[in-house]
């Protein structure tokens, strides 16, 4: 633990970019948990007469059409962006992963099927595909997290299988094996620890797409229901102010929007260096 | 020679038939007098609205290539705009008409002067081939046709070649204006049926890509998904001859972008342009709005008497009196559209319609009703909207929705898209609460309640029935509106919606178009498509 | 060579089962959107006997199984289906969009190999200065843009503020008219027909769109730029070169950058396939007469035909190109088999 805080330290004092993002990353989890707290108006009260007012310091994002404080909004958005791309990422990093695992590890007609199934999802053009799901299950959040979770499985499962196998013969498998454990076993309480780090990596990195996709669902009207606050949303329902030359109602949202998944990627490429130093790219 | 002066000479020597060979037009179009650029929001998707599936954009194909039997004046309304007239009817490919005197058989003598673009003359059998066709193909020409009275091909006939018969089975004051809308046009049977094969009689799958008719103009091109071209017919003798030789109409699906060329002057014309952008052009000065309230179109709030509480009709005034309508028509509407509130009377004083309802934003009586209601405590409901409408629906939804948390609602709301809509809203009447915007083509209110009021019928999507008056819509109907009882039974008709409010009118919206100050002759029609045939360019 | 031959076979065959379930997933998929097409194309004002009509000669009447077996008995025959909102055969609707989408993402293909390789190659040579971190931030503030907004702000900026660009309408700006069509590519097309006034109209009408693409396409390269070119100054061969005495410039770009130049390319296939099924959203904010608009619009309308024949060509074309990848991997580096 000791020697992993050191690394840490020392990875974070040469790649500054890092820090910055795990500050960010602060931000964006406080926003999340306590926006409902913080923001200075109600995100869902409207007001005839303040409709479109451009950013003041009463209202610092403006007003959107029907007078609703942009600032609230895009702090109260954090919470659903960001619930979104976590249960996204975590389905699919629990299936991805039992189904990599096991790919891996038992290899044969398993890993066979596994990786066609893998294959064909991945071949599929995947925002279309997600598209698609979103729009036959129905228009609901619960629906874009499954579809979400649907595209990023192969990739969790790639990593799983890959890492897997390399450690189906490791030595303290062997010996797991010699004590008796049976298959499931091994995998979840010897194979699994292991591929964590890597599969962690993975997790992060894609975070930053997910919530990337999830906006971009609701931007073509998929999902997310009115009046709730969602950054993709947000910044659709701006696009048709712009010309009009009410900018501040697409720039904020796109700009939080932009600035989660930076700091997702970022962290990313951070945790890479600090899991697996040598393979830093 | 110039690249210009050479499309001159050509364009005159060889007509629309170069067009698709230009390599760009002249660089100064959107200025030119003769070139009109238009653009709108959805592409059509056929040229043959009789098919199956055609789109509704492509209605406008229909009423500038094609011709009619008859078509509607136009009239100029208070403002300077201009929009159709529905009480005239006038001649177009019938020079004249007579009805019979018990009011069954409409004889129409036709033009000399009607020719078709291959130079052969109209005839009737031109006419009932086509009208066969409208009432034969299923799908909504049949249904709209039905409108008319027309349902099957036996009522038309073809007396001689130039004089057209047709019968109907009673006395209807909707068949002549129903031969004015977009669906009646007629075909050049001899092209059509050179097409036409054993599985396809109809030569749908020829006049899909290829129209044969008659119209002001002809289809130059069309590139789908992107644009189409008119090309004026020069020996077009029906009306006047039309002020522009080429119409571009591009398609531009972001509303955005579509004021930005407007804006800009790179467009002459945008059609149904979102109540937002009207205003601000209006407001701005550098762009003409023309624009009217749609005839017989109304957008509502409709409650589904098949879902509890709805059923109640105390609950449904008391909702009436929780719209917020003062802000809907400023938020959603941006005072493009008429006011339907604040009647004094729970009785009509006339037969206008619509007219304004006898309700207005009043929390304490609406929180009384529904006390008397037994549901002081309120209830929870969702409150669908139409995607493809959001515009004006999603606004409108939210400020119902907290305007109804006010009286202890809670609504859900719900966006269904567009092509999930027709069938959750009108097939299935699934919704419990939801949007709608009914607007009926030809303008008589016991047209509206027919198809909005009657029982099972597609727009009301709020089940409701009673039995007062479907009888007084199947009375009613096709009377004539010289008939005393007309007036009578219309205003009984609007005495009941008033009290019942199944259908919770918003406001009457309007069809807005923006166009360069040099564009003159535009008017809206009950079609709500582009007729350029009147449209001139300084 | 013989074992060359049998391993494309093999290749070939695994991709089978893939295609097999991409058509079962696509059609399955396609007959849950919600709406019924028979009432959407009955039209507006259709009653129920109507929009029986219509269902029957859609052939929507009958079961599941029969339709499946129908559509792939038409699929064996080359024929897709015809699209139910635009009337059209699916597959002449595709290829005729096709063009408009690959022109596209080869040239914010193009724009981002010259910004993105150039970064890499620089970051490699300097790993763990600013400049690597600066060359970092950038590609990983690129892939962090939404592409929806990045599009709308560029729009906002350089045509409607500043006027620089002509209007988001697509391929060609309102007064032109296409270039008689030889291979699709407007810009190609144009050349070919000698007009140079239609050729700088379809390039300006792409910068933006192209732009917006290849932000988001410069991590991938960078990133397996900047490693490739890592181990390639790591190795053996590098090391003797500089020992050699032989000057930076040699060294980096005939030893080095020669050897880092294969991974690269590999990305550069992953990119294109990825990007080509990515710009849905870029093509819905530019107007762009893609394949991407198509299927958005498609979904909408609950147009199977043209969903399915959207989402099979992508995934074909994907499958064809990492097996054209392979293939030439192969060829060029004897060390790289075929085998997975």
């Amino acid at each position: 633990m000791a020697r992993f805080l050191r690394h840490f330290r020392h990875v974070m004092a040469e790649n500054p970019v890092t820090a910055v993002a795990f500050a960010l990353l602060g931000l964006i989890v406080f926003l999340a948990l306590f926006g409902p707290w913080i923001a200075p108006y109600d995100p869902l009260a409207t007001e005839a007469t303040k409709t479109l007012r451009p950013p003041t310091w009463a209202h610092p994002f403006g007003t959107d059409h029907l007078g609703r404080d942009v600032f609230s909004r895009v702090i109260v958005a954090t919470r659903l962006d960001l619930g979104i791309a976590i249960s996204a990422v975590a389905l699919s990093f629990a299936a991805g992963s039992a189904l990599g695992c096991s790919a891996g590890f038992w290899g044969g007609w398993t890993d066979r099927i596994i990786g066609r199934l893998s294959d064909t999802i991945m071949a599929f053009p995947l925002f279309v595909l997600a598209m698609g799901i979103v729009s036959a299950l129905g228009n609901s959040i619960e629906n874009i997290v499954y579809a979400t979770a649907i595209i990023n499985l192969p990739f969790y499962a790639r990593v799983a299988r890959a890492e897997t196998s390399v450690r189906r013969n490791a030595g303290y498998v062997a010996a797991a094996r010699l004590c008796g454990a049976s298959d499931t076993r091994i995998l979840s309480t010897q194979v699994f620890p292991n591929i964590l780090p890597p599969m962690m990596v993975q997790v992060s990195l894609n975070m930053g797409w997910a919530i990337l996709n999830a906006a971009g669902l609701s931007f073509i009207g998929l999902g997310v229901r009115p009046p709730d606050a969602e950054w993709g949303i947000m910044v659709a329902e701006g696009a048709t102010y712009i010309v009009s030359g009410e900018w501040w109602l697409a720039l904020f949202p796109g700009a939080a929007l932009m600035l989660a998944v930076f700091c997702f990627n970022l962290l990313g490429d951070g945790l890479r260096d600090l899991v697996d130093p040598l393979r830093r790219t | 020679m110039h690249r210009r002066d050479f499309l001159k000479t050509a364009g005159v020597a060889a007509g629309a038939s170069i067009l698709p060979f230009l390599r760009f037009l002249p660089a100064e179009a959107a200025g030119r007098a003769d070139t009109l650029v238009v653009v709108v929001g959805h592409g059509i998707n056929s040229l043959d609205l009789h098919r199956k599936g055609t789109n509704r954009p492509s209605y406008q194909v229909t009423v500038n290539i094609y011709d009619h039997l008859v078509r509607f004046g136009v009239k100029t309304l208070e403002d300077g705009s201009m929009a159709y007239d529905s009480t005239t009817i006038e001649p177009e490919v019938a020079e004249s008409w007579t009805v019979s005197d018990d009011g069954t058989v409409l004889t129409f003598k036709i033009s000399p002067k009607a020719k078709f673009w291959d130079g052969t003359p109209v005839t009737s059998h031109d006419v009932k081939w086509s009208f066969d066709r409208a009432v034969s193909l299923g799908g909504f020409p049949a249904v709209q046709m039905k409108a008319g009275s027309m349902t099957k091909p036996e009522q038309f006939e073809a007396v001689d070649d130039m004089t057209f018969r047709i019968t109907i089975p009673r006395p209807s004051k909707l068949t002549l204006p129903d031969l004015a809308v977009p669906v009646p046009f007629i075909i050049n049977t001899k092209v059509a049926k050179a097409h036409a094969t054993d599985k396809d009689p109809w030569a749908t799958e020829y006049l899909h890509k290829t129209p044969a008719g008659s119209g002001a103009y002809k289809m130059a091109r069309w590139d789908p998904g992107q644009q189409f071209i008119y090309e004026r017919n020069e020996d077009w003798a029906l009306g006047a001859k039309p002020g522009v030789k080429r119409v571009i109409v591009r398609e531009v699906p972001s509303a955005a972008t579509r004021r930005a060329l407007t804006e800009r002057g790179d467009a002459d014309l945008y059609m149904n342009v979102p109540a937002k952008d009207a205003k601000e052009f209006k407001e701005g000065g550098k762009v003409a709005v023309s624009g009217a309230p749609i005839d017989n179109c109304l957008h509502v709030l409709g409650l589904n008497l098949k879902h509890k509480p709805f059923d109640n009709v105390k609950v449904r005034q008391a909702i009436a009196y929780a719209i917020p309508y003062k802000d809907i028509v400023a938020a959603a509407a941006y005072g493009r559209g008429k006011p339907m509130f604040g009647a004094a009377d729970m009785t009509p004083a006339d037969i206008t319609w619509p007219q304004p309802f006898p309700y207005d934003t009043d929390l304490a009586k609406a929180k009384a009703l529904l006390a008397e209601a037994g549901l002081a405590g309120g209830f929870e409901t969702t409150l669908s909207f139409n995607l493809g409408l959001a515009d004006w629906q999603e606004p409108t939804a939210l400020l119902i929705q907290e305007s109804l948390a006010k009286v202890g609602i809670k609504a859900t709301l719900d966006k269904i898209p567009g092509a999930n809509w027709r069938t959750a809203a009108l097939v299935e009447k699934r919704l419990p609460m939801h949007l709608e915007n009914f607007g009926g083509w030809l303008n008589y209110p016991d047209y509206y309640f027919f198809w909005a009021y009657k029982y099972g019928h597609l727009f009301n999507s709020s089940n409701y029935k009673n039995e007062e008056v479907e009888k007084l819509v199947d009375e009613t109907l096709h009377m004539d509106t010289a008939n005393p009882q007309y007036e009578a039974n219309v205003k009984r008709m609007i005495a009941i919606a008033f009290a019942d409010v199944p259908r919770i009118p918003l406001y009457q919206p309007y069809l807005d178009a923006a166009m360069q100050k040099n564009v003159t002759g535009y008017a809206s029609w009950f079609h709500r498509q582009l007729d350029c045939r009147a449209i001139h360019k300084a | 060579m013989r074992t060359k031959i049998l391993q494309v076979g093999r290749r070939l065959l695994q991709a089978l089962p893939s295609v097999f379930g991409i058509i079962v997933i696509s059609f399955v998929l396609t007959r849950a959107l919600p709406g019924d097409p028979a009432v959407y194309f009955a039209g507006a004002m259709a009653d129920k006997v109507s929009i029986e009509q219509v269902r029957k000669s859609l052939g929507l009447d009958r079961g599941w199984v029969e339709q499946f077996g129908i559509y792939v008995d038409n699929l064996a025959h080359g024929n897709m289906g015809m699209s139910l909102s635009t009337g059209r055969p699916v597959s002449e609707e595709l290829l005729s969009r096709l063009p408009a989408s690959i022109e596209l993402t080869l040239l914010g293909l193009g724009l981002a190999v010259l910004v993105a390789v150039p970064l890499g190659v620089l970051a490699a040579t300097r790993p763990g200065s600013w400049i690597d971190h600066l060359c970092r931030l950038l590609v990983t503030a690129g892939v962090s843009l939404p592409t929806f907004f990045t599009g709308l702000f560029l729009i906002y900026v350089f045509y409607f503020l500043l006027g620089w660009a002509p209007s988001p309408l697509g391929r060609l700006d309102i007064l032109y008219l296409s270039p008689p069509q030889v291979t699709g590519f407007y810009t190609i097309d144009s050349l070919l027909a000698g007009d140079l006034e239609t050729f700088a109209a379809s390039l300006a009408q792409l910068v933006l769109p192209a732009a917006t693409l290849g932000l988001f396409a410069l991590a991938p390269i960078a990133r397996m730029t900047r490693a490739a070119m890592l181990g390639a100054l790591a190795s053996d061969y590098v090391r003797t070169a500089k020992a050699n005495g032989l000057s930076r410039a040699t060294v980096l770009g005939t030893y080095a950058f020669r050897n880092a130049a294969l991974p690269v390319l590999t990305t550069l296939g992953m990119v294109f396939s990825f990007l080509l099924g990515a710009n849905v959203l870029v093509e819905k904010v530019f107007s762009w007469p893609g394949i991407g608009s198509f299927a958005i619009e498609a979904l909408v309308a609950s147009d199977y035909a043209a969903v399915q024949g959207f989402v099979l060509s992508m995934a074909l074309l994907f499958v064809a190109v990492n097996l054209a990848i392979d293939l030439v991997l192969t060829l060029v580096d004897p060390r790289v088999g075929l085998d997975d």
